[in-house]
């Protein structure tokens, strides 16, 4: 059975290589590279795969779920400019993809001994665009 | 291995009607959709692609390389039009979701290597036509 929380957060960005000039930037990133950044309120979608416990009736406690969210993500993230605030987004390009390998990495420890396990991270970064992420690197 | 869904939006109309059919049986099979001046319907579609998440860049697709075959390929020829009169494959085809979606994916398909020689691959496209129906196609 899978189940799936939903929270939000809004975070500055700006999508950019040091390396790169800012033609070839925006070539890759598009208006995500000006250089002032900007800001998406960004909606994550955990989702968890998992047996309900027969006494509980329950794959996990969805308020233990929403306090993990919270603490690895949202607290972190939330009205922050990732680059300068929110590590590795200082050297790591906040993309939407590296921004939910990220996340994914932050939750996926909370789940490696439960009932549940942790089975995708949908991160929208706008309503017509979202990343899948399984946390298979191949 | 990542996905990334990106979402489109187009207007069109469209009739459904066969000409091998009576006019009681096109009735019976497409119903409203049968009225012959034709309907129209704001459709999303949405088109997923999968692939490695690049070191380098941080990124799976190249949205703004991705928007450019969309809107090339499909909203170009699909959008505010009579897909049954503007789109040349659907003169002899009915323009059915489940056959738009499959004329998106050969019209993707058949471009795809050149714009993506190194990935991603196409993984899926979503068609809904209305809040109440959606169509999945996938691409292999």
């Amino acid at each position: 059975m899978l189940i799936t929380r939903r929270a939000e957060f809004s975070s500055s960005h700006v999508c950019a290589q040091s390396a790169l000039t800012p033609e070839e930037n925006r070539a890759l990133y598009g208006a995500a590279s000006n250089p002032s950044g900007h800001g998406h309120n960004y909606v994550l979608e955990v989702t968890l795969e998992g047996e309900p416990d027969p006494a509980t009736g329950m794959i996990f406690d969805l308020r233990r779920l929403k306090e993990i969210i919270n603490a690895s993500v949202v607290e972190p993230m939330d009205h922050r400019f990732l680059n300068y605030e929110v590590p590795p987004f200082d050297r790591v390009v906040p993309t939407a993809e590296n921004l939910a390998a990220e996340i994914w990495k932050r939750l996926e420890p909370h789940f490696d001994d439960g009932r549940a396990r942790l089975k995708n991270v949908r991160l929208f970064e706008t309503d017509d665009l979202y990343v899948d992420c399984t946390g298979d690197r191949s | 291995m990542m996905r990334v869904t990106r979402r489109y939006r187009f207007a069109a109309s469209h009739r459904l009607h066969s000409g091998q059919f009576s006019e009681d049986k096109n009735r019976e099979l497409y119903d409203k959709c049968n009225n012959p001046y034709g309907h129209g319907h704001d459709y999303v579609l949405d088109v997923c692609v999968a692939g490695r998440l690049d070191i380098a860049t941080g990124l799976v697709v190249n949205v703004q390389t991705l928007d450019a075959l969309v809107k090339e390929q499909i909203l170009r020829d699909f959008d505010h039009r009579y897909l049954n009169v503007d789109v040349p494959e659907f003169e002899k085809l009915i323009p059915t979701s489940e056959n738009i979606l499959q004329v998106m994916k050969d019209r993707l398909c058949a471009h795809w290597p050149s714009v993506f020689p190194d990935g991603p691959r196409l993984e899926d496209i979503r068609l809904r036509e209305t809040r109440r129906n959606s169509f999945e196609l996938k691409a292999n």
